[in-house]
């Protein structure tokens, strides 16, 4: 049993491989598509439930200290690729399987229709995003990054259009750049380090002589860059309302989940490094005040946009800034809020982009200018034709007309802009206030008041820009009823919306135990000695117990 | 040997860049080729430049690592190969939508001021 749970962890990454691959075999079929997709998604949340369970120190004996590492081939630690698991990565592991199975269910409704080979890129995205979230080696970081972006470009271009295929090559172009830069770092710190095993590279980037410092710090500031740029942090983030925008509703709401992954990689790769004090942009003043700029910048975008889609892309870069500036004023306090304020954000936001997708439909006519193309014309018509060939889906299509659609659109809404926002009485607000009363009690040990009393600021100010924004697109969208009709809402796209919302609501009543766990969490992150011990060991003892065993 | 290495991973960066910022996609993706030959160029420069020596071991030979060239940033290179290759067909691939979508080959969709 030990050995099979000992696995556990590369399964996040074979499963929607596996299952991505499978679903090429049979082009023919939606239906054998999607119920692939779905078994792969829901193994992948049983086993991220597994993970998190056995990272809680609930059985010591497997891992010790909550931490897992798989040797790949059963190389030892820092010559082969590790995979680790500790409760940051369970945790991520956890929140990705949920927003994929409720963009995956929502994506049935029409989305997966609109082009071809939308379940195969949704498979080999999550792939990636899973494996990022889950390596210790910086060169398969890289990797997987490319295997979700690759994934990403074909998912943002589905559904064509021109729009689409515009800030598609945009999106496309810049990442390629921010590829290069990441491999560049990468090759700089391989060539100073002598290692690219994550926990091996903190003790040795310590004992550096100082004519090779200068080269080690140059090769993580441009890593660090290229993260911030997956992060969207200010200036580097004018990519993403555009792409997040044009890309389809449940796509739009996977891809709240891939700037967390810069986000994560940041918080990783500086808790590794910073112990040896490392400078650049981990960890240090200049990621905070990248930030808080890139706060400030989502802020005025959220004011200025005039579509909700948009409106909803500039929150994201929000809670980006609100994570750089949290993890760059002092990673040690405030890493458990932000970590909440992460979960809370990401679901809040998955549930708003599809939401979005839906209020689309409201209005009774598309024009070019109101709208620039939430999906092409053309998908349309298309639907209308080809929704009555697939008999699996007659019973849903006829129960459509929910009397309360409207309803259920207005009070989802409502509930979204608090979690954006950050009011109570839901769980944005638990996530601001933790984030607003650890930044207040760095204020008062006076170690960096000032900073602390900015990142304050910078909070309420957001809660207030989002409130009015919100406010008063709500009011376009639901109260100047001229010209829009009752929108024929599906169960299937109506459910995820719920849960995404309910689960938030969840972590309002159970925010309590959650804390807690963040907590941990956050010890794990900030102290990485554990971490190391744990991965470099982990060879060690399997080569012993191999030398034993004969 | 040095210099001349270093030369040419500068001037492929310098005009990959260079290109990167111009306004048309052909311009572009001749950028992010060159730039990534420059970028790999400079991968396998951090593995040490050295004559004569193999990156694999000989089982025959004795083991020094003296006599040996860093098998790691040679594979990283082909690895970064292979993605790059596959990306920028991916991105032709865009391109050439966004130039019937379009009409034009400006990388914003429609043609400039100037």
């Amino acid at each position: 049993m030990n050995a099979w749970l000992a696995h556990l962890p590369v399964l996040p990454v074979v499963a929607p491989l596996f299952a991505g691959a499978a679903m090429l075999l049979v082009p023919e079929s939606r239906r054998v598509r999607a119920a692939l997709g779905i078994c792969s998604v829901l193994l992948q949340l049983a086993t991220a439930l597994a993970l998190l369970y056995l990272t809680s120190d609930a059985v010591p004996d497997i891992w010790p200290q909550g931490i897992g590492v798989y040797s790949i081939g059963k190389w030892p630690a820092p010559f082969g690729i590790v995979l680790v698991v500790d409760r940051l990565s369970a945790l991520m592991l956890l929140l990705t399987a949920t927003v994929a199975l409720a963009s995956l269910i929502y994506s049935l409704a029409r989305w997966d229709r609109v082009g071809v080979h939308f379940h195969p890129l949704f498979q080999l995205l999550l792939m990636g995003v899973n494996g990022s979230f889950l390596t210790g080696d910086l060169f398969n970081l890289f990797v997987f990054v490319e295997v979700l972006l690759a994934a990403s470009y074909g998912l943002l271009l589905h559904g064509s259009g021109a729009v689409r295929v515009k800030a598609g090559l945009h999106y496309i172009i810049i990442n390629l750049v921010a590829s290069l830069l990441f491999l560049i770092g990468i090759a700089l710190i391989y060539g100073v380090a002598g290692t690219l095993n994550m926990a091996d590279l903190g003790p040795r980037a310590a004992q550096l002589a100082d004519v090779d410092r200068g080269l080690f710090d140059i090769g993580a500031t441009i890593l660090g860059i290229a993260f911030l740029i997956k992060a969207a942090s200010w200036p580097l983030n004018f990519w993403l309302p555009i792409a997040y925008s044009a890309a389809g509703a449940p796509v739009a709401a996977v891809f709240a989940l891939l700037t967390k992954v810069g986000v994560y990689a940041i918080i990783r790769v500086g808790a590794l490094l910073n112990q040896s004090g490392v400078h650049g942009p981990f960890g240090s003043d200049w990621l905070f005040f990248s930030g808080i700029a890139t706060i400030f910048f989502g802020l005025v975008g959220m004011l200025a946009a005039q579509q909700l889609a948009r409106l909803v892309a500039f929150s994201v870069i929000v809670s980006t800034g609100t994570l750089l500036a949290a993890t760059g004023l002092d990673p040690d306090v405030l890493v458990a809020p932000a970590l909440f304020y992460l979960v809370n954000s990401v679901l809040a936001s998955g549930a708003f982009f599809m939401l979005t997708g839906l209020t689309e439909r409201t209005r009774t006519h598309f024009s070019e200018s109101s709208d620039p193309a939430p999906m092409a014309a053309a998908s349309y018509t298309a639907f209308g034709m080809e929704d009555s060939h697939d008999p699996l889906d007659v019973e849903d299509e006829v129960g459509v007309a929910i009397p309360a659609a409207m309803a259920f659109l207005g009070l989802s809404f409502v509930c979204c802009a608090l979690l954006v926002a950050g009011l109570p009485p839901l769980s944005g607000f638990v996530a601001k206030f933790a984030l607003l009363s650890a930044a207040v009690s760095i204020a008062e040990q006076a170690q960096s008041a000032t900073e602390s009393w900015i990142f304050v600021a910078a909070m309420l100010a957001t809660g207030l820009a989002a409130i009015i924004a919100l406010a008063r697109i709500g009011m376009r969208l639901f109260w100047s009823v001229v010209g829009r009709t009752t929108p024929r809402l599906r169960v299937i796209e109506v459910g995820p919306v719920a849960v995404l919302v309910l689960l938030c609501i969840g972590l309002t009543f159970a925010a309590d135990p959650v804390m807690t766990f963040m907590k941990a969490a956050g010890e794990g992150v900030s102290s990485p000695q554990t971490y190391i011990d744990a991965v470099l060991s982990a060879g060690a003892t399997e080569s012993l117990a191999q030398e034993a065993a004969p | 040997m040095e210099v001349v290495f270093a030369l040419a991973v500068g001037v492929l960066a310098g005009s990959g860049v260079w290109l990167l910022l111009r306004p048309r996609t052909f311009q572009v993706i001749m950028g992010l080729a060159l730039l990534s030959y420059a970028i790999n160029l400079f991968i396998f420069a951090m593995g040490r430049l050295a004559i004569d020596r193999a990156p694999s071991l000989n089982p025959g030979d004795r083991i020094d690592p003296a006599l040996y060239a860093d098998p790691v940033p040679q594979a990283l290179v082909l690895t970064a190969i292979v993605i790059s290759f596959a990306t920028t067909a991916l991105l032709l691939v865009v391109i050439l939508a966004a130039r019937g979508l379009t009409g034009t080959d400006h990388v914003d969709g429609r043609e400039g001021e100037a």
